[in-house]
């Protein structure tokens, strides 16, 4: 076949059919993968949920509510429970004080309000220095503390908190979210 | 040429990141760990061979004046297809490749091979160049990232075998230019000699 001439007509023709060949194809792409980008994110959050708080037996996905920061937001907290006991709450926060990017996490608190464990979603901190909060080393300090006496920051702000080295500011904002999480469920009915 | 020397030519003669140097914005970017460097290879290779194919398949139905956004359209497409396959099936390289997926699309490679290369010869010999250009991608990307990995935090497809932080300088931007510029230097070296 000889190659196809400039002419309007042509040029119209090809655009529009190669347009729609690839709408097409992303479409049928887009629902095929619908289902398990769906499925990969739920399983995210309920690994995430699934390190945070003692072991449960119930869906703390399904008895998800959200409680007001006080700030204009709100959060959504994970009640887990175990022989219809409360044996502890995941809270999905957030901090916008990140050196890059919000930080998202997930705070677990036991029903007194100490901290079991925290584990990052999401942040885009620098690699080597920031990104060192999602590590044990600097991750593990808060745990079984309650944020009631353990105030939420960082040595250099005269709190107790040992900041990652050359990332006061990532700590800062991971100081913040966990504060967050704590108020709000200070405010939302814990004891 | 036979298919031989088209295959290999994106390793070593024409390689687009050490010879051409092409598309380095991603090369810097993601070259953080050797894995983050071969996924985003991976990716672009995948890319690269479909366009390519389609390419060659519709050169001769593109008219001459609107090839590139008939081009742009195509390639557009494929990164799509591969941004919505690894959000689904590798969600963890996906979050940390983040917005360099989308950002194939202006990848010079990509481009710079269907306007080239592709648009010009058969269907075969389009693939066998894609193929060859993306391999030839994904390694360089591997060996910038296993190097910045192991000078910069002491670890090579993410196990640790030298003790403390590492040189930080080679995880951040700066170190990425000085990696790239060294090892542009060392390919120049041999293929003088």
């Amino acid at each position: 076949m000889a190659k196809a001439e400039s002419t309007f007509k042509n040029m119209v023709m090809s655009l529009t059919f190669i347009s729609l060949g690839a709408s097409a194809c992303l479409g049928f792409v887009y629902k095929m993968t619908k289902e398990p980008i769906g499925l990969s994110a739920l399983n995210k959050k309920l690994t995430a949920i699934r390190e945070v708080v003692p072991e449960f037996d119930n869906n703390p996905n399904e008895e998800m509510y959200r409680l007001p920061t006080g700030e204009g937001d709100s959060l959504d907290v994970y009640p887990a429970k175990k022989n219809n006991q409360i044996v502890g709450y995941a809270i999905s926060t957030y901090s916008k004080k990140g050196f890059s990017g919000t930080i998202n996490l997930v705070a677990g608190f036991k029903p007194d309000g100490t901290i079991y464990n925290i584990s990052v979603l999401q942040q885009k901190e620098t690699p080597g220095l920031g990104a060192k909060m999602t590590g044990a080393a600097f991750k593990n300090q808060f745990n079984n503390k309650n944020p009631g006496e353990f105030i939420m920051k960082v040595k250099k702000d005269g709190g107790p908190v040992d900041a990652i080295t050359a990332a006061t500011i990532s700590s800062r904002a991971f100081c913040d979210a966990v504060q967050r999480a704590y108020i709000t469920l200070k405010k939302g009915g814990l004891k | 040429m036979n298919q031989m020397q088209n295959f290999t030519k994106g390793f070593f003669r024409e390689n687009p990141i050490l010879v051409l140097v092409l598309g380095t914005c991603p090369t810097l970017a993601t070259t953080s760990s050797s894995i983050n460097g071969m996924g985003m290879g991976i990716a672009t290779t995948f890319v690269l061979i479909g366009s390519n194919v389609v390419i060659s398949l519709l050169s001769d139905v593109i008219p001459d004046k609107v090839r590139i956004p008939a081009f742009v359209v195509i390639i557009a497409s494929f990164v799509t297809v591969v941004d919505l396959l690894m959000q689904a099936y590798v969600p963890a390289l996906y979050e940390t490749l983040g917005i360099f997926i989308p950002l194939i699309v202006v990848n010079c490679i990509v481009l710079g091979r269907a306007e080239a290369y592709a648009c010009k010869n058969s269907v075969f010999s389009s693939f066998i160049d894609g193929l060859g250009m993306g391999l030839g991608f994904t390694m360089a990307l591997g060996i910038l990232g296993a190097f910045r990995e192991i000078l910069g935090s002491g670890t090579l497809f993410g196990y640790k075998f030298i003790k403390g932080d590492g040189i930080l300088v080679f995880i951040l931007a700066p170190g990425a230019f000085m990696a790239l510029g060294y090892l542009i230097a060392l390919i120049n070296r041999i293929r003088r000699t």
